[in-house]
């Protein structure tokens, strides 16, 4: 009943807040110099004033700014997201197109990070101040300070170019025409290396915070309540020390998360993975804008809706938020 | 005498090097007796809990048992194996410790926790161990035991912690139940509940208890024995009667001198003109709502009226939740009340603007509670006191001359202005706590607590302060406490504070020794040791 209201209070917020967004995004963008019409007509190669005017009728960009605001806004509500005078199709097809492999790229670098960064952190913890802290807590800086290009550049050479295991860029081996399993294998193969890449940064925070947050937890009483209790070190580090100290890690697991759609740029175009990030770069450079605008909704409904997530994620695993007493 | 069940000898514990002593616990030797209460009294740093932790085998790391011997069931328990002392603990050794807020894991219902004991030994499925976790729910006097196995420890008052913890530690029947201050941290009265469960526990399994305190009063109410710690060694031991009448230790005397006594001083008389006026104060606090969702609310302070005069000291007392500290924290306006006047000098603080309110604040002033956590641990002592007055406008030399000055008032030498916090002990920084207050020049003081953290023999260096402090400068202090023995000792009046609302105000000697209100009395009657006090105050009077 309580989790059932607090979940429609915060998507009527959400929802208060994208439409916030839609029209700064929308600002924004129509106050960047420059027009649609004119890099069009640019690239047709004939910049006369009337062809550059035409244009601009024909989209309804001589429209006044309030109106075209309007005609976007009202047209966001019916799911219309525009249409890619660039590309030639519907901004929400090019993004529903892209948005598969952008999510699965994101989520497998979210969960190797999550699940190896915890494991890190925590065998750190367990070992501290030996050998084996230093290697994983020296590691993990190691990954911290690497910038996600150089790193990205670097796995291609050396595990593509030189050790020639996995392929250095795209989404699946083009022209192969490979079906059921082996187009699922392949694909795996290709996902490797950018979910690797991008994961390391985030896997190195969350080893760091794990292994913070496990020393800081073991100080505490009630830690010392369950070794009184005469319960195997085991038990007590799963149990009692690592739930709690989890908590950190799924606030910082939910700010990761909102970056599932928008977060992979650098790592797509490295790869040249056909992703929403990659989608975002071109229709930047090509003043698309409504695709841009597209993809900036997007992204702004998924980190609002994995704050949402995290919130609840929260709510389940310490009883103390959001209770009622 | 009964039976021996467990026999300290000879114990030593080695602190790690650069420590300020060499052992934390040194040559000490006793023993436990079935069905006992043997109290290990001394102050902090006496290596009490240390001989305890030893015991169970949750030392800190850094700390080394490097002598002697602890006999338990015919073994020497210090000596044997992780595998082994971890059967004992929890199973035949159980331990309950200070602060029930943290002793319990906050994601845990109570009822897993108390399960948790019977899993740590593999005893029992997970169905019959939750009817046990059930039953001895019910045996600590828990309410409504199906809902408390089901509840998580923060819907739990510290109370009830402690019973919960108490249950744990009962849960499989220990020969020995270890006690590390379990009550030093709760309200009078709940305090003593706690302690007739504790005796009533003790007398209904037979079991030993070992049970560390501080508190004399304690001791008075549940001892069977007494061992008294000072410096790591023990340095009086015997039946608590005998101890208690006469110690024959001067270190003891002078614990037992530092008690605050019921010999309840007379008021001293003060002028009519008023340091403090609270007109009708209201405060209530609103939490949760919104989405259709009743609010919670908690009137902390429910049309208070009372007046302090110049001079004189007002003994705020209640337990906790009772709305004294908001109150005191609502005359300075660090929570804004809901209604009512605050007169400081005839200025009413509730409806001042916020320019006007920082000029007036200096007129109150506030000694907290922590004196660790009060002081900037990264400025000088100096700076830590001039700063109020520069902010005032006072020039810096001046502020800082003044500075100095009042930390020799305080008894500390002006040469403790360039030093930083952790250079000082606890009473020491409650005592720059008091000169920072008195550099404001005040009207008032607001002491929180203020003496509640130290230990007693610091605690009555303080007192002598505030009380020289008083007659020498003619301070007005709201001296907020929950202990009725300190109030006793510096107060000119008691005011008790129940639920937000003021049950009694009087005279020091009538509160005590004609309490009108029944909620007085009962206060009264919950202070550990009374009647052992009161036969304290006879003798002190007869002197």
């Amino acid at each position: 009943m309580a989790i059932a209201s607090t979940v429609l209070g915060r998507l009527l917020k959400a929802a208060i807040t994208l439409l916030a967004i839609v029209v700064l995004n929308f600002l924004l963008i129509h106050a960047a110099p420059g027009d649609p019409a004119a890099v069009m007509a640019g690239e047709a190669g004939a910049a006369d004033e009337k062809f550059i005017a035409q244009l601009r009728e024909r989209f309804g960009l001589d429209q006044p700014l309030h109106v075209q605001l309007w005609n976007y806004v009202s047209n966001i509500l019916q799911l219309d997201l525009g249409y890619s005078y660039r590309q030639g199709a519907p901004v929400l097809d090019l993004i529903l197109e892209r948005l598969p492999a952008t999510l699965l790229l994101t989520l497998t670098a979210f969960g190797i990070s999550l699940l190896f960064g915890v494991a890190m952190g925590v065998a750190a913890s367990a070992r501290v101040g030996k050998l084996g802290d230093s290697a994983i807590t020296g590691v993990a800086l190691l990954f911290y300070a690497t910038p996600l290009y150089w790193a990205a550049l670097m796995a291609v050479l050396v595990f593509s170019v030189w050790l020639g295991w996995l392929p250095g860029f795209g989404y699946e081996t083009v022209g192969a025409d490979y079906t059921g399993l082996a187009r699922v294998l392949d694909i795996l193969k290709h996902l490797i290396l950018p979910a690797a890449t991008l994961g390391l940064f985030f896997m190195a925070v969350y080893t760091r915070m794990t292994r913070a947050s496990m020393l800081e937890v073991a100080q505490m009483d009630f830690v010392k309540t369950a070794r009184a209790k005469g319960l195997p070190d085991k038990v007590i580090r799963r149990r009692h020390i690592l739930r709690n100290a989890l908590l950190p890690v799924v606030t910082l697991a939910g700010l990761q998360a909102g970056q599932l759609v928008g977060g992979a740029v650098l790592t797509e175009t490295v790869f040249a993975w056909p992703g929403i990030g990659r989608l975002m770069f071109e229709s930047l450079e090509a003043r698309d804008y409504n695709t841009l605008l597209g993809v900036f909704l997007i992204s702004a409904a998924m980190v609002i809706l994995f704050n949402i997530v995290t919130d609840l994620v929260y709510r389940l695993i310490d009883p103390r938020i959001g209770a009622t007493r | 005498m009964s039976e021996t069940v467990l026999s300290i000898e000879n114990l030593t514990l080695d602190l790690p090097k650069g420590a300020d002593r060499a052992h934390a616990v040194h040559d000490l030797s006793f023993t436990l007796a079935r069905g006992e209460v043997l109290c290990v009294v001394g102050e902090s740093g006496s290596g009490k809990s240390m001989t305890a932790n030893a015991l169970m085998g949750l030392l800190p790391p850094a700390v080394k048992v490097s002598g002697g011997r602890a006999v338990f069931g015919g073994r020497d328990v210090l000596s044997l194996p992780e595998p082994e002392r971890r059967a004992l603990r929890g199973a035949r050794i159980a331990m309950i410790f200070q602060e029930p807020m943290t002793a319990l894991n906050p994601l845990l219902r109570i009822g897993e926790q108390i399960a948790e004991v019977f899993e740590a030994h593999n005893l029992h499925s997970p169905a019959e161990r939750r009817a046990r976790a059930l039953a001895l729910i019910e045996e600590v006097g828990l309410p409504d035991p199906q809902k408390i196995i089901r509840a998580y420890p923060f819907q739990l008052s510290g109370g009830q912690r402690q019973r919960a913890m108490i249950a744990m530690a009962l849960a499989l029947e220990p020969e020995i139940l270890i006690a590390d201050e379990p009550t030093t941290a709760l309200d009078v009265t709940t305090q003593a509940q706690i302690l007739d469960l504790i005796a009533d526990i003790r007398q209904r399994h037979g079991m030993a208890v070992m049970f560390i305190t501080h508190d004399f009063g304690v001791v008075a109410e549940i001892a069977d024995r007494v061992i008294v710690m000072r410096y790591g060694e023990a340095v009086e031991a015997g039946p608590a009667r005998e101890v208690l009448a006469e110690p024959r230790h001067d270190y003891t005397r002078r614990l037992l001198e530092a008690i605050p006594s019921n010999a309840v001083p007379r008021p001293e008389r003060v002028t009519a003109a008023p340091a403090l006026e609270l007109r009708n104060l209201r405060k209530t606090y609103r939490t949760g709502g919104g989405w259709g969702r009743a609010a919670r609310e908690v009137t902390a302070i429910d049309g208070i009226s009372l007046s302090i005069a110049k001079g004189e000291v007002l003994g705020l007392v209640g337990e906790s939740g009772s709305g004294k500290s908001t109150l005191g924290r609502a005359v300075v306006r660090l929570v804004d009340p809901d209604s009512g006047q605050i007169l400081v000098g005839g200025e009413d603080m509730a409806a001042l603007s916020p320019e006007a309110l920082r000029r007036a604040r200096r007129k109150v002033q506030m000694v907290f509670q922590d004196p660790y956590a009060s002081l900037n641990p990264r400025s000088r002592i100096l700076r830590s006191i001039s700063d109020g007055p520069v902010a005032q406008g006072v020039p810096k030399q001046k502020a800082e001359a003044r500075a100095r000055e009042l930390l020799e008032v305080v008894g500390l030498g002006a040469d403790a202005a360039d030093r930083y916090p952790h250079e000082f002990s606890g009473g020491q920084r409650q005592r720059i706590g008091i000169a920072r207050a008195l550099a404001m020049d005040p009207d008032l003081i607001i002491a929180d607590e203020a003496v509640s953290a130290l230990d007693v023999s610091i605690q009555a260096q303080v007192l002598d302060l505030l009380r020289d402090l008083r007659k020498r400068l003619g301070l007005s202090l709201l001296f907020i406490t929950h202990d009725l023995r300190v109030a006793a000792q510096l107060c000119d009046r008691i005011a008790v504070m129940q639920k937000g609302r003021l049950v009694e105000i009087g005279p020091v000697d009538e509160v005590f020794l004609n309490p009108q209100d029944p909620y007085t009395r009962s206060l009264l009657a919950a202070v550990p040791g009374a009647e052992w006090a009161d036969g304290g105050a006879a003798r002190a009077e007869a002197v």
